[in-house]
């Protein structure tokens, strides 16, 4: 359904007057399919290019480099329209992503009115079958964003992802800015719709007991990269990459008695602006050998997972 | 043992006629760590923050009790309690960079600290600064002393935020957040961190988040907060193993524990929303959310205990 070739995406912006451009390599050679009515969540952690490849597969951003197809069509060649209907959104802060000055109706509606083509009453009428598929009552469509809460915000957002009926939806930390109560009903409802409307997701989150909840496969990425790329239960059941391993070691899981894990990833930072030579991972692995800072990795599949790790050979 | 703080009916209003802490009570020994634990809107920042005298002008603060050691908080002049926020008693926030001077450098903005509080001198404070920067993991401490917050990651920054509450040696440290805005492997080297330091020196914290991992890995005692009321205070062992408030319930059932819960089940979670509470509310705050409110629930609810150390604020729970 979606296939992601050797994806590339960098921003180049200048630091200073008279020092050098700096290339920020948010993305940086991606590849993966994904099948239809598959949850493929992305995980790691700020800055690592899972927003920036979510944008490009929502056709927000062109490639760099390489290509981006959905049922064998290049994103590149459909326009405005026609992605909309295939491909759609829910962002993280339902503050900041639906106009303040416009009814919750108009909000969900919009999309439809954008294609063209349906009258009004009917407009209104898929507007309000799909608030009441979200869970919020008739009441709501009146309300302006400012009168709902977070959680009835990112309901509004849902729906107006969903409107036009698209195949694929991209999920970029939905429920990140919500409260532990109303994230349990978002991710509910998130799995719901699939399950009904026969959804593909790609769910972007840096919190991986929400991503094994909900994804059936999952790519850790760092820097620009998937390092790691496997079915959930293979992923969660036995990570091969260090870094995922740390990551989910640093998952504080509601169990007293546990210490507080050392994840051993030292105090180095990752910058997109300077990858590190060989592996772009071993300055901060704690399993780091010689040939990790000369070699670069290569993608290796076996028992249908991917793992980019010189140790894993 | 006497606790380090000791709180009791607080409750604080603001102007608008909100009630966000409506009578809470809660105790923090010297060396425990103490869990403040609720959902945004609760009153676990504002409990913070008017233990520390820092509410703005507009809210309204009273207590019956609310002593650190044998000094008396709700007496104290704004000058004596200038006196004493960063020396004996400190707070780390959630957002290292709005909460730390980008105009100033690391090392001037930490020094002041014990300049201010100890009347020594500059190179003193530099010192000192220097010395709590290694202490908390930072490699080159020199070298950051010199730098701007803005040139460090936000891990980096939420570390000089804790070695510049260290500064005067403090004996309670109250955490709002610390790690929220923070990566998850981030997150476990800074609780690894405090909690080092807490063993360390002794330090009685009070731990404020939304996060129950956090909790439970961090708390010895935990006071769950719902609608500005703490509605269960327990043991870490005793609240994970045996919630008795159906919040606490709900609220656990909404995380999931990878490998444990099952994947193709949906969540547990809470319908509808925290209410807004005005004050002369009368009854339980929970019980619209509630799946067993009855009657009793509208009318006055006692605090009744559970076993030893666990109580809750529940009509329902076992007498």
């Amino acid at each position: 359904m979606i296939e992601v070739r050797e994806a590339v995406r960098h921003f180049a912006g200048r630091t200073g007057l008279f020092s050098a451009d700096r290339v920020v390599r948010a993305v940086d050679g991606v590849s993966f399919n994904l099948e239809s009515g598959g949850v493929l969540g992305i995980v790691g952690e700020s800055g690592c290019g899972k927003s920036t490849l979510g944008r490009m597969i929502l056709g927000l951003l062109p490639p760099s480099a390489g290509k981006i197809l959905v049922d064998g069509q290049d994103l590149g060649v459909l326009d405005r329209r026609e992605r909309a209907r295939l491909i759609q959104p829910v962002f993280q802060d339902p503050f900041s992503s639906l106009n303040p000055r416009q009814r919750v109706r108009e909000i969900v509606g919009l999309p439809l009115a954008a294609q063209g083509a349906l009258p009004a009453a009917k407009q209104r009428e898929l507007a309000m079958d799909m608030l009441a598929r979200v869970g919020l009552p008739d009441a709501m469509a009146d309300r302006f964003p400012a009168q709902l809460s977070g959680g009835q915000r990112q309901r509004v957002a849902i729906a107006r992802a969903l409107v036009l009926r698209p195949r694929i939806v991209v999920c970029d930390e939905p429920t990140s800015a919500l409260d532990v109560s109303v994230q349990a009903q978002i991710l509910n409802l998130l799995a719901d719709l699939r399950k009904e409307l026969g959804l593909t997701y790609i769910f972007i989150s840096h919190n991986l007991a929400v991503v094994e909840h909900v994804a059936t496969e999952v790519a850790v990425m760092y820097l620009g990269r998937f390092v790691e790329h496997a079915t959930a239960d293979a992923l969660f059941a036995d990570p091969r990459h260090p870094y995922t391993r740390a990551l989910l070691a640093s998952v504080l899981t509601a169990e007293p008695g546990i210490p507080i894990p050392d994840v051993g990833l030292g105090d180095t930072y990752p910058d997109p602006a300077n990858i590190p030579s060989g592996c772009r991972f071993h300055p901060r692995c704690p399993m780091a050998i010689d040939r990790c800072r000369s070699e670069t990795p290569i993608p290796r599949s076996r028992d249908g997972r991917v793992t980019e790790c010189l140790l894993e050979a | 043992m006497k606790p380090v703080l000791e709180i009791a009916n607080l409750r604080v209003g603001f102007s608008d006629g909100t009630a966000a802490v409506r009578g809470i009570s809660l105790n923090v020994l010297p060396g425990e760590t103490h869990c403040l634990v609720g959902e945004s809107g609760c009153g676990k920042s504002v409990t913070a923050l008017s233990v520390m005298s820092l509410l703005g002008r507009g809210a309204k603060r009273s207590a019956e009790v609310m002593r650190f050691h044998d000094r008396d908080l709700t007496r104290m002049s704004d000058r004596e309690m200038a006196r004493l926020r960063g020396d004996k008693m400190a707070m780390i926030f959630q957002e290292p960079m709005t909460s730390l001077n980008p105009a100033y450098t690391v090392g001037s903005q930490m020094a002041e600290v014990l300049e201010r509080h100890r009347h020594v001198s500059r190179a003193q404070g530099l010192d000192r600064a220097a010395a709590l920067l290694g202490h908390v993991g930072i490699t080159a401490p020199g070298m950051r002393l010199s730098q701007y917050p803005h040139q460090l990651s936000g891990g980096l920054r939420q570390r000089v935020m804790i070695a510049m509450a260290l500064m005067c040696e403090p004996e309670l440290l109250i955490a709002d957040e610390p790690t929220t805005a923070l990566d998850v492997t981030v997150q476990a080297q800074i609780l690894r961190l405090l909690q080092g330091l807490q063993r360390q020196l002794g330090l009685a914290l009070l731990l404020i988040t939304h996060d129950l991992g956090i909790v439970a890995r961090m708390a010895q005692r935990v006071s769950v907060m719902y609608a500005g009321q703490i509605v269960e205070s327990a043991t870490a062992e005793a609240l994970f193993a045996a919630p008795a408030h159906p919040y606490t319930q709900g609220l656990l059932n909404c995380v999931p524990i990878p490998g444990k819960t099952p994947r193709d089940q949906p969540l547990g979670s809470i319908p509808g929303v925290v209410p807004r509470i005005g004050a002369g509310f009368i009854g339980c705050a929970f019980r619209d959310r509630c799946t067993h409110a009855t009657t009793a629930c509208s009318g006055d609810i006692p605090r009744r205990s559970v076993a030893q150390h666990h109580e809750t604020l529940c009509t329902m729970a076992p007498s």
